[in-house]
């Protein structure tokens, strides 16, 4: 068994594999040269953290030995041969496998506009970007966030919070357009606007000159803002080159059936780099998420040794916002009906109804105790097919579990 | 009596609290999290989980197994052992008893 890429989805594919009993050899390749570690802290603590925070590990090396992960870092894979079940890797040795997983994750997109070298440009994705962006933010200094969605959001807060001078800029007219209905959004932008970070929609950034050791963000409108860091969270794209050369289909990632196998049926992919189709959803979808990424691993595992069990989480994501945050279950469509839920001063749950009733999704921001039981019991529901009313969904006072039955 | 026992410590009226009912318990610089199973026993374990610094007291009870609200590992709240990742390490289990209709945590 090898698994190429030693993000959430490749170590616990990794872990997994043991767990369920597979006694051969077990290899996970990571191009980065360190051990696999968590990357959602990486826009929070590790930029917030008084002290140089480390790695949080996913794996400490005593449990990868005692588990028999071979363990290959610093090492990435030039080609599969699928005819042979061989590997090329980046240090000129081969691999054979029995069974591959692809867990090769999606890298930040760049800017499709002109800046000069020397600007002090930085995307987030690993932990060596996080550390040269924390040495970035200082208190005064200024910081241009370009992209308003989850990732500039959370270097945004994390920056304030330092005592930096943060602008988001956003070329859309709302921020977290594809994640995030519209009223949600607007309490998100008011809760960062108070903390008093300036936010511009409908800002569209031109290019980015080098000056004098800090950047110029030069917008379309002819405004201009001057920054110790520009901190750009335009999305990613999802690593699908490998997968590509080696002849498997590509479809806004790698494309797979419900049981996360590719086009090969010895080669499977889970996490960010991989679409599949989802029943709740009757559509393929790709998502770009811890959580899916952690249990496509470990169903793509379960898979690797030969059951054949489909993939149908709910898809589920969360984000913190200084002390707040917010967590979505389910997909949101345009035509779905929202039904608000008000906590009051502990924040606000939006339900969103299919024409049908079922509930599809839902939308949560606040306080962790007051939102996650109840995103959770949505969550249940929605994997259920459930169509609760509409009411009851409504009034705060009733405990959403009881609508389970 | 158990009131004039030194480690035991009440935390509230028995009834405050109906089963599958969850609630946070703070003690000095130490937190906990108190739980009545669907059977209506009173179990105590340690407040945050053991992955990362989150309260349980937002998670979900479901039978004997209370669940992160944050990253969904998942504890057995009667031993406080760690049962689903990314949580690993086991969290303290505390007695817990109700004399005289009041709650008491052995801490």
């Amino acid at each position: 068994m090898v698994i190429v890429g030693a993000g959430e989805a490749g170590t616990a594919a990794a872990i997994v594999l043991r767990e369920r009993g597979w006694r051969g050899r077990l290899v996970l390749i990571g191009n980065e040269t360190m051990l696999p570690y968590e990357r959602p802290p990486l826009s929070k603590a590790i930029l917030v953290e008084e002290r140089e925070p480390g790695p949080k590990l996913l794996v400490t090396p005593e449990r990868l030995a005692e588990l028999g992960i071979h363990y290959l870092q610093g090492r990435s894979v030039e080609w599969i041969d699928r005819a042979t079940h061989t590997l090329k890797l980046s240090d000129g040795s081969l691999l054979a496998y029995e069974r591959l997983l692809l867990a090769t994750g999606a890298r930040p997109r760049n800017l499709s506009i002109p800046f000069d070298a020397g600007s002090r440009v930085a995307t987030l994705r690993t932990y060596a970007d996080a550390l040269a962006i924390r040495q970035m933010i200082r208190r005064g200094g200024e910081v241009v966030v370009v992209g308003g969605g989850f990732i500039g959001l959370e270097v945004a807060a994390s920056a304030v919070s330092r005592g930096a001078s943060v602008t988001v800029v956003e070329a859309g007219h709302r921020l977290l357009t594809r994640a995030v209905p519209p009223p949600m959004a607007e309490l998100i932008r008011t809760k960062h606007e108070r903390l008093g970070v300036r936010i511009e929609t409908g800002a569209v950034v031109e290019r980015i000159d080098a000056k004098e050791r800090r950047s110029k963000v030069v917008l379309a409108d002819g405004r201009t803002h001057l920054a110790d860091l520009v901190l750009v969270g335009v999305g990613v794209v999802p690593n699908v080159e490998l997968a590509e050369t080696a002849g498997l289909v590509i479809d806004n990632g790698i494309a797979l059936d419900e049981t996360l196998a590719s086009s090969d049926p010895h080669i499977f992919a889970a996490g960010d780099c991989c679409s599949f189709p989802h029943s709740l959803y009757g559509e393929r979808i790709r998502l770009e998420a811890w959580r899916n990424a952690r249990r496509q691993g470990t169903v793509a595992a379960t898979n690797m040794l030969g059951m054949r069990r489909p993939y149908e989480d709910v898809p589920w994501f969360w984000s913190d916002q200084y002390d707040e945050t917010l967590q979505i279950a389910g997909l949101r469509r345009e035509e779905d009906v929202p039904v608000a839920r008000n906590l009051g001063a502990k924040g606000q749950i939006f339900f969103y109804l299919a024409a049908d009733g079922r509930l599809v999704a839902a939308c949560g921001f606040g306080s962790l105790d007051a939102i996650a039981k109840q995103i959770r019991f949505a969550e249940m529901m929605i994997g259920r097919r459930l169509a609760p009313n509409a009411d009851a969904l409504a009034d705060p006072t009733i405990n959403l579990k009881s609508l389970l039955v | 009596m158990l009131t004039t026992t030194r480690d035991w410590v009440a935390v509230c009226a028995a009834d405050a609290l109906a089963p599958e009912g969850v609630l946070r318990f703070d003690h000095g610089e130490r937190t906990f999290v108190i739980i009545r199973s669907p059977e209506g026993e009173y179990f105590a374990i340690d407040g945050h989980c053991s992955h990362e610094k989150v309260h349980l007291v937002g998670g979900i009870v479901d039978g004997h197994i209370i669940e992160c609200p944050k990253h969904f590992g998942s504890f057995d709240y009667r031993t406080g052992e760690a049962r689903t990742l990314p949580a690993c390490i086991d969290l303290q289990s505390y007695e817990a008893r109700v004399n005289d209709g009041t709650l008491f945590i052995k801490i």
